[in-house]
């Protein structure tokens, strides 16, 4: 099963194993990453599941679409080049091993 | 132990302060008293994925059952609070238990009006608001041919979408004069009547419904006063909701069009909160008190209570969002556009991309966005930071409203983002 590792503000990392087409958002809120707070429930309507994704697995992203662009813009923590909404992220065999980044705050 | 936290109602609002309580660090008992069997849940997927059958309940729990252990808190499903004894501080329950409390939140939340006519009991007559009725409503879709719904607002009109997508007829029956009315301008409302009747959804406003017909106590049809009869053998309402406040209002408190609240959500009772649908708050962006019925509404007010209860001063001003996804489209809403005098449009109406911008006094009220998200996202900033934007910039494309709050922004050294 593809992986995903959460890394926390302070630096500490922990790995998710995460079914193909679980969103890393739901993932987070299945194995208690409580800095995804994911207020809408996954609809691009707030920025509260917002993680800095790591350079290497960014570029093998589908691009945010206007939507998330958007969204990203009201994220508590500023946006980052390689800012993204876990919301918007399905995890495919590809992606295994993916670094994300959590902010401080969410709200 | 000291007693602690008590909340009524494991909806969202619910949810968020017991969540947010323990974010904040508080350490004492937290009780999550709810009448739903199940553990907190999302609401607006469940006349959307879920009624598609797209999204199962697991997908709609806000946390998984570990979530309430691992954060010590107690969640009490399946309890119906039954009286509020404000002089001991303790709620009791139908089943005689009583809890003790510091301090109290009523995040009770609605429930759905009921149709006050003949036949709207039959089977087949359904309403949606919890996660039982959401089942209900899924299954029942599958073998349904005809749907009726009566009720053009988000609910109504969401169910009808869905309706569609499953390959279903259907009617939708609004007794007003256009759909969702209450919340948005003309244009936007034609943009959805349009929207659905391209999707074969027969949508009828102005519509006097006089009884819902039965055979063998099942539904058959829905007839109006006019004389007209619409054959359904579903028939679902969303006809808007009740506020519960009979709690509170047992209890003495004071309570209107919702359980009252002061700027810091207290009720007049210093130790008891009330929040989310059940609430009837002072709003800033609004003229006067509002009752709100969102996610946004809920989950700020859960996250600001639980800052008031560990100690944070301030008032609440958070700014209303909201939203609806129809067929392929979202609606995104920022601010309260009640009590406009103009409205002005943003984008052209061919290109099925436009926004409505509402105006009081030339003063900025709200907008409504349909695929024009950033619109939608600097428009919270705008009304939020209060950016002084005139209706001519608002329809003028050329005027770039990131670089309009922007500059404004740098210019004031202020900071908008806190209230959204």
């Amino acid at each position: 099963m593809p992986k995903v590792i959460y890394v926390s503000s302070a630096g500490d990392a922990r790995e998710v194993e995460v079914p193909s087409g679980t969103t890393i958002m739901a993932a987070a809120l299945k194995n208690g990453i409580d800095e995804i707070v994911a207020e809408c429930g996954g609809v691009c309507m707030c920025s509260t599941c917002h993680v800095f994704v790591d350079p290497e697995f960014f570029d093998k992203l589908p691009p945010a679409n206007d939507t998330e662009e958007a969204v990203l813009e009201i994220a508590a923590e500023e946006r980052q080049p390689t800012s993204r909404l876990s919301c918007q992220i399905k995890m495919t065999d590809e992606l295994s091993g993916i670094v994300v980044r959590l902010p401080s705050r969410q709200r | 132990m000291p007693p602690g936290i008590v909340i009524i109602g494991t909806g969202q609002a619910g949810f968020q302060t017991a969540a947010s309580l323990r974010t904040e660090g508080y350490q004492e008992t937290i009780t999550l008293i709810g009448e739903e069997p199940h553990i907190p849940y999302q609401r607006p997927p469940l006349s959307k994925g879920f009624a598609l059958g797209k999204q199962d309940v697991d997908a709609v729990e806000l946390r998984p059952a570990a979530f309430y252990q691992d954060h010590r808190i107690e969640l009490l499903a399946s309890a119906k609070v039954t009286e509020i004894e404000r002089a001991e501080k303790q709620v009791k329950l139908a089943s005689g238990t009583r809890v003790p409390y510091r301090t109290l939140v009523l995040a009770a939340g609605a429930r759905n009006r009921k149709l006050p006519m003949k036949g709207a009991e039959l089977d087949g007559v359904l309403y949606l608001r919890s996660l039982e009725e959401a089942i209900v409503v899924r299954d029942r879709l599958k073998d349904a041919r005809e749907i009726v719904v009566i009720g053009g607002g988000f609910i109504g009109l969401e169910l009808a979408a869905a309706a569609a997508t499953l390959g279903k007829s259907v009617t939708v029956l609004e007794a007003l004069p256009r759909l969702m009315s209450r919340a948005v301008a003309p244009v936007i409302s034609e943009f959805f009547r349009e929207l659905h009747t391209s999707h074969d959804v027969k949508v009828l406003c102005d519509c006097s419904v006089a009884e819902i017909s039965g055979a063998g106590g099942r539904v058959k049809g829905v007839e109006l006063r006019d004389g007209a009869s619409y054959p359904a053998d579903l028939v679902i309402v969303g006809v808007g909701v009740t506020p519960n406040v009979e709690l509170a209002q047992a209890a003495g408190l004071c309570t209107a069009n919702g359980v009252a609240v002061d700027e810091q959500l207290r009720t007049d009772d210093e130790n008891i909160f009330a929040i989310g649908d059940c609430a009837e708050h002072p709003c800033i962006f609004a003229d006067g008190r509002v009752r709100l019925e969102s996610v946004q509404n809920a989950a700020d007010q859960g996250q600001f209570v639980a800052a008031a209860i560990t100690g944070h001063r301030g008032t609440y001003k958070a700014l209303p969002w909201f939203w609806t996804d129809q067929f392929d489209v979202k609606l995104q809403m920022a601010g309260i556009s009640h009590g406009h005098d103009r409205t002005v449009t943003r984008g052209n109406e061919e290109s099925k991309k436009i926004s409505v911008f509402y105006f009081k006094a030339n003063h900025l009220l709200a907008i409504d966005s349909i695929n024009r998200s950033l619109d939608h996202i600097i428009g919270r900033k705008l009304i939020a930071g209060r950016v002084p934007l005139t209706p001519e910039q608002a329809a003028d494309e050329s005027v770039d409203l990131k670089r309009l709050e922007l500059a404004f922004r740098h210019q004031s050294g202020a900071s908008t983002l806190d209230s959204i």
